[in-house]
């Protein structure tokens, strides 16, 4: 096991004009390890999320990416098609509506096959096969593969979406509110079978949820995010267990007891 | 042989942010170790912070003040200060915890459970639930319930089954935070027999354990938390 990570990001900031949107975040994930951010709505979360996977250029700070062949690269310095490529092979992102995440209108084996198209696989026949495989890993019927998403339910498609991102093996996943809008039987499912892909296949992944039992259940570390600041990181049961920041013991003080 | 397990002048306060800042002390100034192959218990009334220190042990609760230092992959870490990452390290390798209620992730099964510390240690699926079957047989759960999540189960299958977790692991250290409680007197001799084992080979052992039969059936020395009370030094 390698002792770098795979990840770091390094005071990064992000600004909308003269608010923040998220302000000097520095972190290190490492290979397997799945770091959770947590806050509420308008906390920076998603904004920081965005900045890490490249979909928006941060204002000030640095983030590298240990690549395969070992070498760190600087995430923003990278050219458009670099990075094209790495969200194609090395990284996932799981959006919260499947709908920003896949085609709707082409059938779900399509769906999971145009990844492996784009990291260069031909073969229709090995595509339809490895397809399939990735259907029934993430509980969907195989006679389902030639239906587009439209006709898939939430949970379902969700399903579908993680399917497609990690068809191509990718080392760190992005994933923004993965269970939101969904019923909590539907996340209970879901969760389980992420839970369970993460630590089968060794992913390195950056969740970010409001739900505190999500980033309980999913992570082994979490930053909790206020204003656009990290107020509190840890341990995910160390912080939930043994919050010290006001605002970590407000949002646990506030989880309903079922 | 070293001590796997020593305690220096630990002190723990909490901060209640949403109470005026109110500063509840818990403990101050505990000190002890715990040698291979013994079983320590943790003395003191409810409420006396018997429990804290398991999880500060266990890096569940952070630590305001002193050391503890753990044998760890042939170093000394000291959890008090250590990395999260390093934390998780000492808690696949070192310091095993078995916790007083069970946290059940739906849809895994009881036994899947009982196996996964032994797969996250890396020991292939089949095998480690081989140990698990035998280690729940040993425990009377009974078979029909092994393929279901635990979350249904009563208090004493609960607590069984996190015991059999706890037990499956050859963890140098293990940490019990009362593992018998809502056990009956079959299974109680089971773990104090499970105990006595764990013992043989050479763990280090600290524990909480109201039941008076069982505290004397394993204890080699009892530990009073009540000299540590935060209160007597604060003061």
């Amino acid at each position: 096991m390698t002792d770098e990570p795979l990840l770091r990001g390094s005071a990064l900031s992000k600004f909308y004009g003269s608010r923040v949107g998220c302000e000097n975040v520095s972190f290190d994930l490492w290979p397997g390890e799945v770091l959770a951010v947590v806050g509420e709505s308008g906390s920076g979360k998603t904004t920081l999320l965005n900045c890490l996977s490249t979909r928006l250029l941060p204002s000030s700070g640095t983030a590298s990416y240990r690549m395969r062949d070992g070498q760190f690269r600087e995430l923003y310095r990278m050219s458009e098609a670099e990075r094209r490529f790495l969200m194609r092979t090395d990284w996932g992102f799981v959006h919260q509506n499947p709908a920003d995440g896949l085609r709707m209108t082409v059938s779900a084996g399509a769906n999971v096959g145009e990844r492996l198209m784009a990291v260069g696989d031909r073969h229709y026949g090995k595509i339809r096969a490895t397809a399939v495989d990735w259907l029934s890993r993430v509980e969907i019927d195989e006679d389902r593969i030639d239906d587009e998403p439209r006709a898939f339910s939430g949970g379902m498609r969700q399903r579908l979406q993680i399917a497609r991102n990690l068809v191509t093996g990718p080392r760190l996943v992005f994933m923004d509110e993965p269970t939101g809008g969904l019923d909590v039987s539907v996340q209970a499912r879901l969760l389980d079978l992420l839970r369970g892909l993460v630590t089968d296949l060794g992913l390195a992944a950056i969740v970010v949820t409001h739900d505190l039992a999500v980033a309980r259940l999913l992570s082994q570390r979490m930053m909790v995010m206020k204003d656009g600041h990290v107020v509190e990181s840890g341990l995910t049961d160390r912080v939930l267990d043994d919050p010290r920041a006001p605002y970590t013991q407000l949002l646990v003080s506030s989880i309903l007891q079922v | 042989m070293p001590t796997p397990l020593v305690v220096s002048d630990v002190a723990k306060s909490f901060t209640m942010h949403l109470r005026d800042g109110v500063t509840l002390p818990v403990v101050a100034g505990v000190s002890f170790s715990i040698r291979a192959g013994e079983c320590a218990v943790l003395g003191g009334p409810s409420g006396a912070g018997k429990s804290s220190i398991l999880k500060m042990l266990y890096g569940n609760y952070a630590v305001d003040e002193g050391q503890i230092i753990v044998q760890h992959a042939d170093g000394l870490i000291d959890l008090a200060t250590a990395s999260p990452r390093t934390v998780l390290a000492v808690r696949r390798q070192t310091i095993g915890y078995v916790s007083q209620f069970l946290r059940t992730v739906p849809r895994v099964s009881a036994l899947d459970v009982v196996a996964e510390p032994l797969v996250e240690r890396g020991e292939d699926r089949e095998g480690a639930r081989a140990k698990a079957r035998a280690l729940l047989a040993r425990l009377n759960l009974p078979e029909k319930l092994w393929a279901l999540p635990p979350a249904t189960f009563s208090g004493g299958e609960q607590q069984r089954v996190n015991i059999a977790r706890g037990f499956i692991t050859h963890h140098p250290v293990l940490l019990l935070d009362e593992p018998t409680a809502s056990l009956d007197a079959r299974n109680r001799d089971v773990v104090i027999a499970l105990i006595a084992e764990k013992k043989a080979a050479g763990v280090a052992l600290l524990g909480i354990f109201h039941d008076h039969d069982v505290r004397e059936a394993v204890a080699d020395r009892i530990i009073d938390v009540t000299t540590f009370a935060a209160g007597k030094r604060a003061a």
